[in-house]
């Protein structure tokens, strides 16, 4: 028996008085790269806040290796192993990389250490190069990168990534394309919120698809790549 | 003729000595309080207006702590520890209440805080001036530079303030913790989602600020005359020295409290009728020239 390493289940997500997630149910087993796949406006970054813990649901429950996170705070949701890398590329404008990434450093749940600024350079030759720069002096895909190694330095169960391709020029998308893929050989469980179908077609293992704050396909990628109707139905441009 | 009075000591070596170093405990404590009061603004973006108080109730610690147990050290160390603890007993209690909440409700909770703290202070210690006195450690010969008279109390004080600043500075530009702070100050969700506790960060900080205040307090036990509503004036001085400095910026806060200093000490011999008209003029100038304070960042 496995046992999922996340699992949303049937949340209500409000914000104010306006609903926008009805019973959205989402699971991501270990080792996959999950994509959440969706229209703009259809809910994957509220899906990410409300697993994030930042729009906590009003209904349902989330759990992280068979451990309720839901009701908790964001900084001990992420303590619990999960990491959001949200979806405007937060880097913190006035510190260097290597501060950004210090900043971002804490153990997993577990105790574990991998994941050092050591090998976050070897991973992300990029950021090595200029470890005293300031991260808002940085291109968005240079942010992009900064915001997912620093993710990584509190060695997370999950990665939660919003949107890492948006606003970027092709080439760029093409490099952060590969590293997430590079993770994902690396054993790295990955949520990947995306508009953009041909970027994850690519590189992830699974795809769920998110319309109007509710769950309406999901297979595996080679499933979805197959369904030519559920593609122009909810994905189409 | 007070012009004059001015011009002849900048002229002799022996007064400017004198004057430099009024000047500089004067700057150095306003330093402390003003640095304070800087950094929960640029951390928490609250303004602690009974920040003045907690001066207070640091210097009254310290008479205090010195009158029961005659040790200096100990009176020092109650003044900014226990100021310290009360701050952060405040911010959890009170000033939390009204984070995000408009100016006036912040100024209102500490405005009630002045006027609680200055009636403690009525009824535990009564409404007269209370003098601690110079310790016996400090019963030194004044040290002599260039013929001017400095009290040995006065060069440990300065000492003091520029270790307390130098540690401060130090712990926020070079620690982790002092770079998790400044990122706190910028974005707090996106620390929190880094698995941060921004509430205890914020406790904490605030705890930090009003330590300042109280150690400011407790130094000036020695050399000031305490009373109830002690803390107002140096308030004054210290959002004056913030606006100067910059809000947020320690090393601005340090400069500026020094500008004021030395224009408290060199004023009151010189325009002795015009030093707070001085200082407010010095403000504003800062203020048309660079609103955002000589060493703060434009507001966005
Ligand atoms: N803070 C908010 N207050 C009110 N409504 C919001 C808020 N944030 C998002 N919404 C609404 O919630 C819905 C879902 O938004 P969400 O950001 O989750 O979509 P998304 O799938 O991430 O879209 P995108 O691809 O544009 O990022 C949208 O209709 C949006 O207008
Ligand atoms: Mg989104």
């Amino acid at each position: 028996m496995t046992q999922a390493m996340l699992e949303v289940k049937g949340i209500d997500v409000f914000y104010g008085a306006s609903q926008i997630l009805f019973g959205v149910d989402l699971t991501v087993e270990k080792g996959q790269t999950m994509a959440l796949l969706g229209r703009n406006g259809a809910g994957k970054s509220t899906t990410f806040k409300a697993i994030a813990g930042i729009a906590p649901p009003r209904r349902g429950e989330i759990n992280l290796a068979g451990v309720t996170v839901s009701g908790r705070k964001p900084y001990r949701i992420a303590r619990a192993g999960i990491g959001y890398v949200p979806e405007d590329r937060q880097v913190f404008p006035e510190h260097s990389i290597e501060d950004n990434l210090i900043i971002g450093t804490k153990k997993g749940p577990n105790g574990e250490d991998y994941w050092t600024i050591e090998r976050i350079y070897e991973v992300f030759p990029i950021l090595a190069g200029m470890r005293t720069r300031m991260a808002g002096k940085l291109s968005g895909g240079e942010q992009q990168m900064l915001t997912i190694a620093r993710t990584l330095m509190g060695n997370p169960e999950i990665l939660l990534l919003d949107e890492p391709s948006e606003g970027l020029a092709p080439i760029i998308v093409q490099a952060i394309g590969s590293l997430i893929k590079q993770l994902r050989e690396m054993g790295v469980t990955i949520l990947l919120a995306e508009q953009n179908m041909h970027f994850c077609l690519g590189i992830a293992t699974h795809a769920t698809v998110v319309d109007k704050g509710q769950i309406v396909y999901r297979d595996t990628i080679e499933g979805l790549r197959a369904n030519d109707a559920i593609k122009q139905r909810y994905l189409a441009i | 003729m007070e012009l004059e009075a001015l011009a002849g000591c900048l002229s002799s070596m022996s007064c400017a000595v004198t004057q430099v170093s009024t000047g500089l405990i004067i700057g150095m404590l306003l330093f402390l309080v003003a640095s304070g009061l800087s950094l929960i603004f640029g951390v928490l973006g609250v303004i602690n207006f009974a920040h003045g108080s907690f001066y207070m109730i640091g210097a009254y610690f310290a008479f205090s702590a010195y009158q029961l147990t005659d040790s200096f050290t100990l009176a020092i160390l109650s003044g900014a520890l226990g100021v310290g603890i009360f701050g952060m007993a405040f911010e959890r209690l009170f000033m939390s209440k009204v984070y995000g909440r408009d100016v006036l409700m912040q100024l209102l909770v500490c405005y009630a805080f002045i006027l609680i703290l200055d009636d403690m202070v009525k009824i535990l210690y009564g409404a007269e001036y209370k003098l601690m006195g110079m310790p016996q450690t400090f019963a030194l010969p004044p040290f002599q530079i260039a013929g001017g008279f400095i009290p040995s109390y006065y060069v440990f004080m300065i000492g003091i303030s520029a270790v307390v600043g130098l540690v401060l500075w130090l712990g926020i530009a070079k620690t982790r913790f002092g770079k998790v702070v400044r990122a706190a100050a910028i974005n707090p969700t996106m620390v929190g989602a880094l698995g941060i506790n921004t509430t205890l960060l914020y406790a904490f900080v605030f705890g930090v600020g009003s330590m300042l205040a109280g150690t400011a307090g407790a130094l000036a036990a020695p050399i000031r005359t305490l009373t109830p509503g002690m803390g107002l004036s140096i308030l004054i001085e210290s959002f004056i020295v913030t606006v100067i400095g910059g809000m947020g910026s320690i090393v601005g806060a340090f400069i500026a409290a020094l500008l004021i200093g030395l224009t408290r000490s060199f004023g009151s011999m010189g325009f002795p009728l015009f030093v707070d008209g001085m200082m407010f003029g010095i403000m504003a100038l800062v203020l048309i020239l660079k609103p955002s304070g000589l060493l703060g960042r434009p507001v966005h």
